[in-house]
């Protein structure tokens, strides 16, 4: 069966309208990323359903101010993002601002670890640690680089449209995803650094092979 | 081993490292880059890890919704109805 509301025209007709049918379609065909987004950044299964529900509740309410200018997901993913944001400010209310500028000092760029990981993600599944590791790595990114990265790398939003949910430039949304890329990379080296001790390959090997 | 290099001039390329890795740059400095990785060890190892740090996350297994997360989400919006409806197709 063909899903209902297929073209997104139509969908945000019907809601428009008020057609709880088309809400239910909505919520049916976004959820699933808007949690996704909202778990990465919040970081706690319980918080990362507030901001599921509280996207959706503000989006059936507010959808008269859609103006179709952005495609209806970057719309959501923009709610979701500022109440993601919204909820790790009252968390941790000395963190910066959304609208501040992410000024790092200038020993930010200068990679410290120089370690080849002798490791291919192409070729490995990923274990647990490493997960938890990785997991680690985005817990320590400020927010706003947070924000960008998983809305860039992991959710797969091009530069313009993660710019568009941040509501700031294209150009700062780069910046703010390339520094956020170098200090996870920078946390993952340090992983794999230790690992290489353990085995001459290094990597995921035990060095039976 | 030794930090990237203030004499090879690692620094000015380092803040274009991601959009070289995207495939945003143009030529020119495309090009530039290309050279300097091609004669910096340290640089060809960000670069290299830097995009497979991008490719870990990509390839980690997204978390799914989970089933009584999406009903508490349908009943606050007070949308059950549908998601009966729902279940019904997806489960086809």
């Amino acid at each position: 069966m063909e899903p209902r509301y297929a073209d997104e025209r139509d969908l945000v007709t019907a809601l428009k309208a008020g057609d709880r049918a088309a809400c239910a379609a909505m919520v049916e065909r976004f959820s699933p990323r808007i949690y996704r987004l909202a778990l990465k950044l919040v970081r706690d299964p319980d918080e990362a359903e507030d901001v599921l529900q509280e996207t959706f509740i503000s989006a059936c309410e507010h959808v008269s101010q859609f103006e179709g200018r952005s495609s209806l997901g970057t719309w959501l993913y923009r709610i979701a993002t500022n109440a993601g944001l919204m909820h790790l400010r009252r968390r941790q209310p000395d963190t910066v601002s959304m609208n501040d500028p992410v000024e790092l000092e200038e020993g930010e760029f200068v990679p410290r670890q120089l370690v080849d990981w002798g490791w291919n993600p192409e070729d490995h599944a990923l274990n647990e640690e490493l997960k938890r590791v990785m997991d680690e790595a985005i817990a320590m990114l400020p927010e706003t680089l947070r924000a960008a990265f998983v809305l860039r790398d992991i959710e797969g939003l091009s530069t313009a449209e993660a710019a568009e949910v941040l509501g700031i430039t294209e150009s700062a949304a780069k910046v703010r995803l390339h520094r956020a890329r170098m200090r996870l990379r920078e946390h993952l080296s340090r992983y794999f650094a230790a690992h290489q001790v353990a085995g001459a390959n290094g990597g995921q090997r035990d060095g039976t092979d | 081993m030794a930090r990237t290099d203030e004499r090879n001039g690692c620094r000015q390329f380092l803040a274009f490292f991601s959009d070289y890795i995207d495939g945003e740059l143009e030529a020119a400095l495309c090009q530039e880059i290309e050279a300097h990785l091609a004669a910096c060890e340290n640089c060809r190892l960000v670069v290299d890890t830097l995009r497979k740090t991008i490719l870990l996350y990509q390839m980690s297994s997204p978390p799914e919704l989970p089933a009584d997360v999406e009903e508490r989400l349908f009943k606050v919006l007070d949308l059950e109805p549908y998601l009966k409806h729902h279940r019904a197709h997806k489960g086809t």
